[in-house]
């Protein structure tokens, strides 16, 4: 048993963990792309934006979150949020509208986002540094052990604080997304573009509008991500630029274009992930006596070791692009 | 009776091509006024300026006095100048049904506050579009593929969608690109008499683009003849059809 909560552990929360936090890029990457049809690479550096933020409202105001009982970066996440989703509408209208209004081919707008890309991660580096440092400025970070009600079991299930966090935001996020979309007339709007944007603009839809509304939802949703990531681990320039690929994995897998589709792909990509660092021979371990003499149970059975973790979703990738290119859920398929 | 659309002067070149000269035509409020002209006279750039999907070099356009040069689509919209494609457009991953449904500007559930404070009456407002669209949608002779997905239709069908857009909503001006093109006999005969319905009943007025002779004849008074990006002729159908420039622009010199 203390083998299954070494698994719960390691895979079903860690996979959770990084899942959430790949659907919440993912479904901003592929809402940018079902509306304004580009692979906005600079969505990674929108989320350490968030987090940058974060970081920075927490060294000027270290007690505000101490006077009701949650932590201060938590507290001052929303304005976070509001200052990238503002960054995100304002990188748009800098840089992105212009080149849209000249109606230039998408490739071209993937090879700005790049420079946006390099411009804010530069940014970041000035202002940060390039060391990591801690959300926590006043408070610490806190960390369940639940203990397992079972007699035998010793290991307890280790959960943190801000994953927890994360979990509920990212259920609160679906569950927004989910009403926005279906039921506001903004949110079919959105849909409506996506899938004619001509007819949306003749229809009465205001497309700037719309195109102002994805990059606040984007902008909002990476702050989030952004910031939960550098609560578990630690804030670094670099963190949310490396998370590009598996977010990407993540939006293809469902189906580009499809938000809950992204939602989906992020599990199976941060699942796939935990899943394949996982030693094995953890959970075999109690049934070695079984074994046939001349099979020797490995140290380490994982399929591939914690510092290849980044092929796992470029397999993905690669995998679903071959087998099934719209993703499992259809959506647009790239052209 | 007074112009609802007045464009004047207008002028538009894409790089050194001046496909649009100088072009001043007017639009009477009631009429179904055709736009006809040879491949390439500028037709479907002088409705895209006039619907406000290009921007146009030099010029002005009023809609019933007001000056709407330059303004998008989606303001037109709400001032009742609609437009159909000469390709047909549909929202694909919809049925035709909710295509319809797309139209109506202003619902309460436009806010997402109201979606939440006010389930009621966003209920009743959905109820009321859906009856108007489904009103519409036997109008337009599709009620038996409301339910289907808009891009399983077939072109005419979508062509008719085109149209049932233009009702959903109060609109004063409709521009109708090429509606016919693709649509087979019977449902043409349908199109052009809503057509009539829609003006004599309704009050819309129609700028019809159209390659059909038939139908321009059967629709439209008066008739304007577009040649190298202005106005060649102006006047009934008769009159357009003896006139000797038209045959000329048409058929060539050596013709007539």
């Amino acid at each position: 048993m203390n083998e299954l909560v070494f698994f719960i552990n390691n895979v079903v929360i860690a996979g959770s963990v990084s899942g959430s936090i790949y659907a919440m890029g993912a479904v901003g990457v592929t809402l940018i792309f079902s509306i304004m049809r580009f692979a906005h690479f600079a969505h990674g550096d929108m989320m350490t934006f968030g987090a940058f933020m974060v970081l920075l409202l927490t060294t000027l105001f270290p007690q505000a979150g101490a006077a009701i009982g949650i932590p201060t970066p938590i507290l001052l996440m929303p304005l976070a949020m509001a200052l990238t989703a503002a960054l995100a509408v304002g990188i748009d209208r800098t840089f992105y509208k212009p080149l849209r209004a000249h109606g230039v081919k998408p490739i071209v707008m993937v090879i700005a986002s790049l420079g946006v890309t390099l411009m804010l991660q530069g940014l970041i580096r000035l202002f940060a540094g390039t060391g990591g440092s801690s959300l926590y400025v006043d408070d610490r970070k806190e960390i369940f052990r639940l203990p397992v009600p079972i007699e035998s079991v010793r290991v307890p299930v280790v959960i943190t604080e801000p994953q927890l966090y994360l979990f509920g935001l990212t259920i609160l996020s679906v569950i927004g997304l989910h009403l926005f979309l279906s039921r506001s007339r903004l949110g079919k709007a959105m849909r409506a573009m996506s899938d004619n944007p001509d007819l949306a603009q003749a229809s009465g839809i205001n497309t700037n509008t719309i195109v102002a509304v994805t990059w606040m939802l984007a902008g909002g949703l990476a702050a989030i991500a952004g910031t939960l990531l550098s609560l578990d681990v630690t804030f670094k320039p670099d963190l949310s630029f490396f998370l590009l690929l598996p977010i990407f994995a993540a939006a293809i897998v469902g189906g580009v274009g499809h938000p809950f589709g992204a939602i989906a792909g992020g599990f199976v990509v941060g699942f796939a992930e935990s899943l394949a660092v996982f030693n094995w021979s953890v959970l075999l371990r109690p049934f070695r006596d079984s074994l046939p003499e001349w099979l020797e149970l490995p140290a380490n059975l994982a399929f591939v070791g914690t510092e290849y973790k980044i092929v796992v979703p470029f397999f993905i990738l690669v995998a679903i692009l071959v087998w099934r290119p719209t993703g499992i859920f259809k959506g647009k398929v790239i052209t | 009776m007074s112009a609802i659309i007045d464009v004047q002067n207008v002028n538009k070149a894409f790089g050194g091509l001046q496909v649009i000269n100088d072009c001043s035509i007017q639009v009477a409020e009631g009429s179904v006024t055709g736009l006809i002209g040879p491949n390439g006279a500028g037709k479907s750039t002088l409705f895209n300026i006039i619907a406000g999907a290009l921007p146009l070099d030099s010029g002005q356009i009023f809609l019933a006095g007001e000056d709407i040069t330059n303004r998008p689509a989606n303001a037109l919209f709400h001032k009742g100048l609609l437009r159909t494609f000469q390709i047909a457009h549909e929202f694909g991953q919809m049925t035709a049904l909710e295509n319809l449904m797309m139209v109506p500007p202003r619902q309460a559930g436009e806010n997402l506050f109201s979606t939440w404070l006010k389930p009621g009456a966003v209920g009743r407002e959905e109820a009321e579009v859906r009856r108007r669209a489904l009103e519409v949608i036997d109008f337009i002779g599709l009620h038996h593929v409301r339910n289907e997905l808009a891009a399983n239709l077939s072109g005419g069908q979508k062509k008719l969608l085109e149209l049932g857009r233009t009702m959903m909503t109060d609109a004063r001006v409709v521009l109708l690109d090429e509606i016919a093109a693709g649509v087979n006999r019977t449902l043409l005969g349908d199109l052009i008499r809503n057509i009539e319905r829609l003006n004599q009943e309704m009050g819309y007025t129609f700028l019809v683009i159209e390659h059909d002779m038939d139908m321009i004849a059967r629709l439209c008074d008066p008739v304007i003849v577009l040649a190298q990006g202005s106005v060649m002729v102006e006047g009934t159908i008769e009159q357009i059809r003896n006139d000797e420039r038209v045959i000329e622009a048409y058929f060539g010199a050596n013709v007539a």
